[in-house]
């Protein structure tokens, strides 16, 4: 607006305005055909993407000669670097959930939906998808022409191409989600042979139809009318909220620029050339202001910034901002916002808990359960005895002898612990012990008894665990 | 009806009302009749491969009154799979066990802990109703968690007990003692559960009247000690540990024993007490138990704390 005026180039103008009609807001009635404009965000997007490559070729990392990360569902065990997870450890697991969940929200309070537009697999294999369609089919004009064109040999060709490559990335995308359950080595050795069991080749099919379906036909209907996140998301944003924002005091009034045509200060910056509704993958219109189609993917900026290049105005019509910023109103700064304090504290408890959990796995675990039927029980000495079944789980990856005693504030005497209890690599073996004290030690009806076991591993670490129990006896 | 359509293009049936009331031909989304189709599909095949329809009225049910499907499936086979690909892990095990004498199955951990899983089953249906789920007894039923046996608790005699059968015999001293003579021997034995030692008076009673003769010399219910350890017993209770074979014990307890004595035919009060045999030898009670299910069931109650 504050521009002085110029003349516009006037074929760039002509090709701006050829295609408008075409793009059109997006209601679900017709498939969306968004445009590709190359651009700093579509650069920043491919990089963002490129993370999933470890998707592809993570299950192909070795550690110490295994598979470094193997979720080894059927015998209930979990790989990760040399470190061993047993579903006895999954409260770890909710707190990596409750960390991933506050990282979602955290970052949607920073910078609004950056995982819906860079990171998540509906947005990156939708972009690949289509990317294939474009170099197949063409532009997006062709692609409808195409669609509307009659079968013929050419059409069915350029289509069998197209959905042969979405199927053949849906059938890897399933295979490499398999390879992190199975072993990459093992699939590749059993899966073409047909020696994988059924729940493999069922997952493959279930991860290559849904793929397929979902990238390839789905798409932008998947954030529009499927996605929980897209909602959830939506309330998460507030006016500080960092999201591609339409500059409406610059922009507005929109006027179309004409040839020749001198520029007149009555219109604002924006052409209204469509280009940011023509490159939008969800084909929403930014200039309505933030909506639950905006998926935040930045492309539109990109568009814009190269149409004002081409009009010879300022880049920035589009641009990341808040809508306090927009509106002129003082921005706050990061560290002065609640939420985000309040969502870097459980972000920070959440991944202390896991750390602790992760550094103090131990090698053995003791569980002991006390014997109910009876209680207790008198002996023909006039000593009281108790029964415990002691459940010893060996989470090392070697058979260990385990040693087990007891104590407690009274003297005992342990039955049935005399020898060292063999057990075996990642299974719970359970052992009956016998507590016996004299009666005249028992002050009152319960006391605490700790139990210990005691190992060494095969390099000469010496591990233990403990487990508090009560015994008991008769009232007096 | 009208036979000239005012609305044309509007994909409407041809059927109108009052000028301007018409049926639209509005068809279901196409994915909507391919779901429709699919499940009409599933259920033909199903009734294909399934037993599905009961067809054949004038046939039982057991007879087969209805379609078999043409995979032949049934739930009682697939049940009977299921119990097969159990017991064929069982069955290593029970060919071990069949060789085996309950000591040898002591010494390996493996098949102690598979015995007395799967012994605990056993000691349900055929042990607990009377000697409590963990064995904690009953009055009237002796507590197997204990270490006091009164026909002994090494793994052959557990094997004898619950093989042939045990009932004890105590004489009713009814009209054999006089009163001042019970309550001297109830005094007496209720002094030796609560670990005194009797006064000489007491002993001369006891082995006068002839209660030595099955509590033995020193009233713990052993009669002699063979050198190679093995303790010989009628079955009477030791009187010297504070467990008593007939709860609530006591002096109570103790006088109604003396007086009415235990499995005395003809005597009222007496105690009833009666282990039947659940062994194969054991006529009247058509064998019960297989030798290794007593087998296994011997490892258990040993290992219930107190065998010996």
């Amino acid at each position: 607006m504050n521009e002085t005026p110029s003349r516009a180039s006037g074929a760039a103008i002509d090709e701006l305005y050829a295609e408008a009609h075409h793009w059109e807001v997006n209601t679900g009635g017709e498939t969306i055909h968004a445009k590709r404009m190359p651009g700093k965000w579509r650069r920043i997007k491919w990089l963002a993407a490129s993370v999933w490559l470890i998707f592809f070729l993570g299950p192909y990392m070795r550690w110490n000669g295994n598979q470094a990360v193997l979720f080894d569902i059927p015998n209930r065990k979990y790989h990760l670097f040399g470190i061993t997870v047993l579903p006895q450890d999954f409260w770890m697991l909710s707190l990596l959930l409750l960390f991933f969940a506050i990282l979602l929200a955290v970052a949607t309070a920073l910078v609004g939906r950056v995982y819906c537009g860079y990171f998540c697999f509906q947005t990156v294999w939708t972009d690949v998808f289509t990317w294939i369609e474009e170099k197949l089919e063409g532009s997006p004009p062709q692609r409808r022409k195409l669609d509307k064109a009659p079968m013929d040999a050419r059409k069915i060709r350029i289509k069998l191409v197209k959905h042969s490559f979405w199927l053949l990335i849906g059938f890897l995308t399933g295979f490499s989600f398999v390879a992190w359950f199975y072993g990459a080595g093992p699939l590749w050795r059993d899966f073409f042979v047909g020696d994988a069991n059924v729940a493999v080749y069922a997952s493959v099919a279930l991860f290559t139809m849904g793929t397929y379906l979902l990238a390839g036909w789905l798409r932008e209907q998947v954030c529009f009318w499927l996605c929980p996140y897209a909602r959830i998301q939506g309330v998460m944003l507030d006016k500080s909220t960092i999201v591609p924002t339409y500059d409406v005091e610059r922009g507005e009034p929109r006027g179309r620029v004409k040839k020749g045509q001198v520029e007149s200060t009555a219109v604002g910056d924006c052409v209204d050339c469509n280009q940011c509704v023509a490159v939008c993958p969800t084909g929403v219109d930014i200039r309505n202001g933030q909506q639950e189609g905006c998926i935040t993917c930045g492309l539109c900026l990109d568009a814009c910034d190269s149409v004002m290049e081409k009009v010879g105005r300022d880049p920035g019509l589009i641009r990341y901002a808040s809508l306090d910023e927009i509106e002129g109103k003082p921005v706050k700064p990061m560290f002065l916002r609640a939420r985000v304090w309040v969502y870097t504290g459980i972000l920070a408890l959440a991944l202390a808990g896991i750390i602790y959990g992760l550094s103090s796995l131990a090698a053995i675990e003791v569980k002991v359960l006390h014997e109910r039927a009876p209680l207790f029980v008198q002996l023909s000495d006039g000593s009281i005895q108790n029964k415990y079944t002691l459940k010893v789980l060996n989470k090392s990856e070697q058979d260990l002898s385990v040693r087990v005693s007891a104590e407690s504030s009274v003297p005992i005497e342990l039955l049935g612990a005399e020898e060292p209890l063999l057990t075996p690599s990642g299974e719970v073996t359970p052992m009956i012990v016998f507590v016996k004290i004299k009666r005249s030690d028992l002050s009152g009806e319960t006391l605490p008894v700790t139990f210990h076991a005691d190992t060494e591993l095969s390099d000469g670490g010496q591990i233990s665990a403990e487990r508090e129990s009560a015994f008991f006896g008769p009232s007096r | 009806m009208a036979d000239h359509n005012p609305f044309p293009g509007e994909n409407n049936t041809g059927h109108f009302w009052d000028d301007n009331i018409r049926e639209l031909n509005n068809p279901p989304p196409k994915w909507w009749m391919i779901a429709l189709w699919a499940s009409l599909a599933w259920f033909v095949l199903y009734g294909i491969l399934y037993p599905t329809f009961p067809v054949f009225p004038w046939q039982s049910q057991q007879d087969g009154g209805f379609t078999k499907g043409l995979l032949g499936w049934t739930s009682i086979k697939e049940y009977e799979q299921g119990v097969e690909q159990v017991e064929a892990v069982r069955a290593q095990y029970e060919e071990q066990i069949a060789n085996m004498t309950p000591e040898q199955i002591l010494e390996d951990p493996g098949l102690t802990q598979y015995t007395l899983a799967s012994a605990k089953v056993l000691f349900g249906d055929y042990c607990a109703a009377c000697h409590g789920s963990g064995g904690q007894g009953n009055p009237g039923y002796p507590v197997l968690a204990d270490d006091d046996w009164l026909f002994g608790g090494s793994l052959a005699k557990i094997t004898e007990t619950v093989t042939i059968g045990r009932k004890g015999a105590m004489t009713a001293h009814e009209t054999i003692l006089s009163a001042a003579e019970v309550d001297q021997l109830a005094q007496f034995v209720v002094d030796l559960a609560d670990g005194g030692e009797g006064s000489e008076a007491d002993w001369k009673l006891f082995n006068e009247k002839g209660c030595t003769a099955c509590h033995g010399q020193t009233g713990n219910g052993v009669l002699a000690e063979l050198p190679d350890g093995t303790i010989i017993t009628v079955g009477a209770a030791n009187l010297t540990d504070s467990i008593w074979r007939f709860r609530p014990g006591g002096y109570e307890s103790a006088k109604h024993t003396i007086l009415y004595g235990v499995n005395q035919p003809g005597i009222e009060q007496t105690r009833d007490a009666v282990m039947p045999a659940f062994g194969d030898s054991a006529g009247s009670l058509e064998g019960k138990l297989e030798p290794d299910q007593i087998k296994k069931l011997a490892v258990y109650v040993h290992s219930l704390g107190g065998g010996q």
